[in-house]
């Protein structure tokens, strides 16, 4: 009974942290077409910034959720007005920038903050439950994981701003028609997209020890969850998230973490053989 | 004296077409030392250390007027912890700048991109780095500590301070593979039992599901030698689910690279370790070496296992060119077959003529508050995992890495 | 076309000879070599993502499976010759499998470029995991993170014990190099390259026209992975060591970068991108003062925001602008051609 709680417990983890992780890719590249290599990076600032917050003596709850989101998502900022704002429509090329962005990113986090592994410790006990010992943090993990996902689809659905956004996403210049500044709108997205993966970043921090190339570790998965969960961007991120979450842990507890990962890699294939536009392409069509 | 990156473009540049056109032999006024390390990329917290230790000695040697009465002068490339690097530079070393003695290799890769190219132009080569043991080959000699030397003392000590069953975490290459193999034998030996193996690839960093694994064997002690940042969460997670409070924890690689200073006291302490050196050891040679560290590079925070071993190897090779009287490689092999030793800052090192590898003091340490409290020191071990299959002195043509068979 | 062909031949071995007399003069030939293996697999990309319109993200994986399949073979057989061909069947199949499975499933654009990343990264995590003794290929130990050292390298065929390395490793090199920029010619000359340009530019259209593409396509992809293959195999023979590292996702990232860079669409583009990127690497190594990741990044953004065509196009425009338009002035449309001749594509 208790190790089955246990494992629900990991299970919904590794499906949260999906989540997160993911987020910020699934509005800059799942939105705005922008196939942003530089995500994993994003987040290992992201991870920095509560680092250096933390040590500066800011509360980390804090650093994590207000200091880290804020400072990626004004990174972002910059970027888009420098760079992305010239290559909106062309995928390849965004590519390669992001890719530019991405190694850049690391050599200053390594000139700034040296190659070394370092790591703020979770803020939150762990706990018992009957025999076990578990993480409190993953409870953090997965109450944040989920509140991000309401957010995105209250901000989408449920707002005059995702409506814009959204609007602008499909025909820029029909809104721009309508009264609304493309440009300006991007530039909100981009900076919402950066500021998730910041956040993603600081709050697994506490679960990693952090180096400038950490950032490499998410990237692959990120993309994966983003383009299986298809079109429809919340219903799509849940699902393959779900998907992709449970396979790994399922392969992970049975087997070794390293066959979990693997099956994630596989079945990710298998996925998109059948359903080459995603999970959201056949199921849950035309919803968030 | 240091080699920078002009004196290298020249260099290229000016040898461009060196290997196409005969090599004007110059009688060498000094005697070249070649390193190889990787001082950037992510391996750079074991190079850098290393590089600086390794400077340190030769300017140590050069102020007290050089060897056989020349100056040493290092030729050092950064390898930027990219293994195709290794080979390159490792004929540039042997072939273009024609150095007289090779100290470097971090990852077992790296040594063997490099260890053939020194065979087949006999450039001595020495390889400063714990690692898994078992390499046999005439040309190298190696400072670092090899798992059974760690694992024999660690192994009986904290099986005394826990209980009897032992679950094995261990990184999933050959350095994890094979200390897993020597703990389990030690465990054995020790009359406990090892109730389960796990092996983790380096890019493995979430262990939340491991760690419940670990709790429905619920074992007495785990051993958990993990390698690299990413497994460095293993003991941060374990920490945040309590465990340290309910599961003791063993390592052999935890410190190598200073990494214990990275966990809080509140993580880290309690992990017992064996190594060959300590910050902590408080020893007349220590602590003049940390002085001298200090002054030339300010403090000596990042003196770690492996730069010793590096300022051990430099200073073993100087003593035994002093002894021999010449940078002949063969004459200094025999003469450093001759179980030449010398004082370094972590205890005595000789070296053993029949594997090549070194006969060093092994200290049991716990961590404690970033640093690591040495509990017990056990003089001059043997190498005998490598002794078990490599006799030089019966085979001196052997040229492989053993895996040794427990 | 023969015009063509013929005049591309003779520039081939023109710049062949250049780089086996002139370029040593300037580049350590050890250093030379792997620029030129560097090439010969940006090359590979460069034709199926260039002419073919396959964005395909996991070229590292034929690149390292082309090095893996020789050492294996050359530890189990002894010699190199069949190894060699064992490299480039290995990946070759094993793509046409792979491009069998994506084209005939109708995937494109950037779902076929996660898929063959994701495919290199199954291939990446599963090696990196080989570490035991259980994975073992005849006499060859799969070695896991470390890799497979001490394997025979490359030798006469018929004698296992003349070994071909040092300067005559880079003549061969560099020769290869030669004669597989010439094979792409004929290729990308041949109907079946132009049809390739013709999906490229309107699969849709092609299709109709009653070709089939899946298999076309299919087939393009299985080429470009035996080249890889063979400059796996060849990186194997000069590095004298595999690691997993070749299926790394920062060496698949690189291949699509020199190809960028160089120009897409042209056969000189990608080889000139990856010669030059990687000496920039190995220079910038070499300081201390910045980091050569924060040089090479911006290096890339400012690329795309000033050069999006890549360096051998925008030469090519720049040339048919100035010197080129005279020429045409004074000759007639027919001799059109030779204003593109100086970069050769």
């Amino acid at each position: 009974m208790d190790l089955s709680v246990v494992i629900l417990v990991e299970f919904l983890y590794a499906i949260a942290s999906l989540i997160l992780i993911s987020a910020g890719l699934a509005v800059i590249f799942g939105m705005m077409k922008v196939i942003n290599l530089a995500h994993g990076e994003f987040m290992m600032m992201g991870g920095y910034a509560t680092i250096t917050a933390v040590n500066a003596g800011v509360n980390i709850f804090f650093a994590m959720l207000v200091i880290a989101p804020i400072t990626i998502g004004l990174i972002g900022l910059i970027i888009e007005r420098l760079i992305i704002r010239r290559l909106y429509g062309r995928l390849i090329d965004t590519m390669l920038a992001t890719w530019g962005l991405s190694l850049f990113f690391i050599g200053l986090a390594k000139m700034i903050f040296g190659n070394t592994t370092t790591g703020v410790s979770t803020p939150i006990p762990g706990l018992s439950i009957g025999d076990y010992q578990i993480n409190g943090y993953n409870f953090f993990i997965i109450i944040i994981g989920f509140i991000v996902l309401a957010l995105m689809l209250f901000v989408l659905k449920g707002t005059r701003a995702g409506l814009i956004a959204r609007g602008t996403m499909q025909i820029p210049e029909m809104a721009a028609a309508l009264g609304c500044s493309p440009d300006r709108v991007y530039l909100v997205t981009f900076f919402c997209g950066a500021a998730l993966s910041g956040l993603a970043g600081a709050i697994l921090a506490p679960l990693v020890g952090l180096t400038p190339s950490s950032g490499a570790t998410y990237i692959a998965e990120a993309f994966i969850t983003v383009i299986a969960g298809g079109p429809a961007l919340i219903i799509g991120l849940l699902s393959s998230a779900s998907f992709f979450g449970t396979i790994n842990q399922l392969f992970t507890f049975a087997i070794s973490p390293i066959v979990g990962e693997v099956m994630l890699l596989v079945s990710a294939v298998i996925l998109l053989r059948l359903l080459p536009q995603g999970i959201t392409s056949k199921f849950f069509k035309g919803k968030f | 004296m240091s080699f920078n990156r002009r004196t290298f473009l020249t260099g290229t540049a000016c040898l461009a077409g060196a290997s196409v056109l005969p090599r004007a032999a110059i009688a060498a006024d000094s005697i070249k030392l070649g390193s190889i390390l990787d001082t950037s990329g992510i391996f750079d917290a074991y190079g850098k250390p290393m590089d600086m230790a390794m400077r340190l000695a030769i300017n140590e040697i050069n102020a007290a007027g050089g060897l056989l009465g020349k100056q040493v002068d290092v030729v050092a490339y950064d390898t930027q912890s990219d293994m195709a690097l290794y080979t390159q530079y490792a004929q540039q070393l042997t072939r273009q700048d024609d150095v007289d003695v090779v100290h470097g290799g971090i990852l077992s890769a790296s040594r063997e991109a490099i260890r053939q190219t020194m065979r087949k132009t006999n450039t001595l080569y020495f390889y400063n780095v714990q690692y898994e043991g078992g390499v046999c080959d005439r040309n190298i000699f190696i400072t670092g500590v090899t798992p059974a030397q760690q694992v024999e003392v660690l192994v009986p000590y904290a099986l005394k301070n826990s209980g009897k069953k032992v679950y094995i975490l261990a990184a999933d290459y050959n350095y994890g593979q094979i200390t897993a193999r020597w703990i389990q034998k030690f465990v054995g030996d020790n009359g406990g039992e090892t109730v389960s193996v796990d092996f983790f690839p380096l890019d493995v960093s979430d262990f939340g599901s491991t760690i419940a694994k670990i709790q429905t064997v619920g074992p007495d002690l785990v051993f958990a030698p993990l390698v690299g940042g990413n497994h460095l969460s293993f003991f941060r997670q374990w920490a945040a689910a309590g465990m340290n409070k309910r599961i003791p924890l063993a390592s052999t690689t935890m410190g190598a690279g200073n990494d214990h200073k990275v966990l809080t006291p509140d993580e880290g302490d309690g992990i017992m370790v064996a190594y060959n050196y300590s910050q902590e050891l408080d020893t007349p040679a220590n602590n003049s070496f940390k002085e001298k560290w200090a002054t030339a590079y300010g403090d000596s925070n990042l003196i770690h296992e492996l730069a010793v071993s590096t300022y051990q190897g430099v200073m073993a090779w100087a003593e035994a060119v002093r002894q021999a009287g010449t940078i002949d490689r063969d004459d200094l092999i025999v003469t450093l077959e001759k179980g030449l030793s010398i004082d370094g800052p972590a205890g005595k090192v000789t070296i053993d003529p029949q594997t090549h590898h070194a006969v060093l003091d092994v200290h049991i340490m716990e961590i404690e508050n970033q640093g690591m409290r040495v509990i017990e020191t056990l003089p001059q071990r043997q190498p005998i995992d490598t002794q078990e299959v490599c006799d030089l002195q019966a085979n001196p043509d052997d040229n492989t890495q053993y895996e040794i068979e427990i | 076309m023969i015009d063509s062909l013929w005049r591309d031949s003779v520039g081939a071995v023109l710049g062949i000879a250049l780089l086996i007399w002139v370029a040593p003069l300037f580049i350590s030939p050890y250093t030379l070599t792997i620029l030129i293996i560097y090439g010969m697999l940006a090359l590979s990309l460069g034709m199926i993502w260039g002419f073919g319109g396959i964005l395909c993200f996991g070229q590292a994986a034929f690149f390292g499976l082309g090095a893996y399949a020789y050492v294996i073979a050359a530890i189990n057989i002894g010699e190199s010759t069949l190894p060699m061909l064992i490299a480039v069947l290995v990946p070759a199949i094993f793509a046409s499998l792979l491009g069998a499975m994506m084209f005939y499933g109708r995937l494109n654009d950037v779902y076929l470029a996660v898929i063959t990343l994701v495919v290199t990264l199954i291939l990446f995590k599963f090696m990196n995991s080989t570490a035991g003794p259980e994975y073992i290929i005849g006499k060859a130990r799969l070695g896991g993170f470390n890799g497979i050292p001490g394997f025979p390298t490359l030798n006469m065929p018929g004698n296992p014990n003349a070994y071909i390395w040092g300067d005559t490793y880079f003549y061969f090199c560099a020769v290869t190099l030669g004669v597989v920029f010439l094979i792409t010619t004929l290729i990308l000359q041949s109907s079946f390259g132009r049809i390739a340009v013709g999906i490229r530019e309107n699969e849709t259209r092609m299709s109709l026209l009653g070709y089939d593409i899946r298999a076309r396509k299919t087939v393009l992809f299985t080429i470009g992975a035996a080249i890889a293959g063979l400059a796996g195999a060849l990186f194997a023979n000069w590095a004298e060591i595999v690691t997993p590292n070749l299926f790394s996702l920062s060496q698949s990232a690189e291949i699509i970068i020199w190809c960028i860079v160089g120009g897409l669409g042209t056969r000189l583009g990608p080889i000139l991108g990856a010669a030059g990127l990687s000496l920039l690497k190995f220079l910038l190594g070499q300081q201390t003062l910045i980091d050569n990741l924060l040089i090479t990044g911006l290096i890339l953004v400012l690329f795309v925001l000033i050069l999006p065509k890549g360096i051998v196009p925008t030469l090519n425009d720049l040339w048919s602008l100035t010197i080129g338009q005279r020429i045409i002035r004074h000759r007639r449309r027919p001799r059109r051609r030779t204003r593109r001749k100086p970069p050769r594509d």
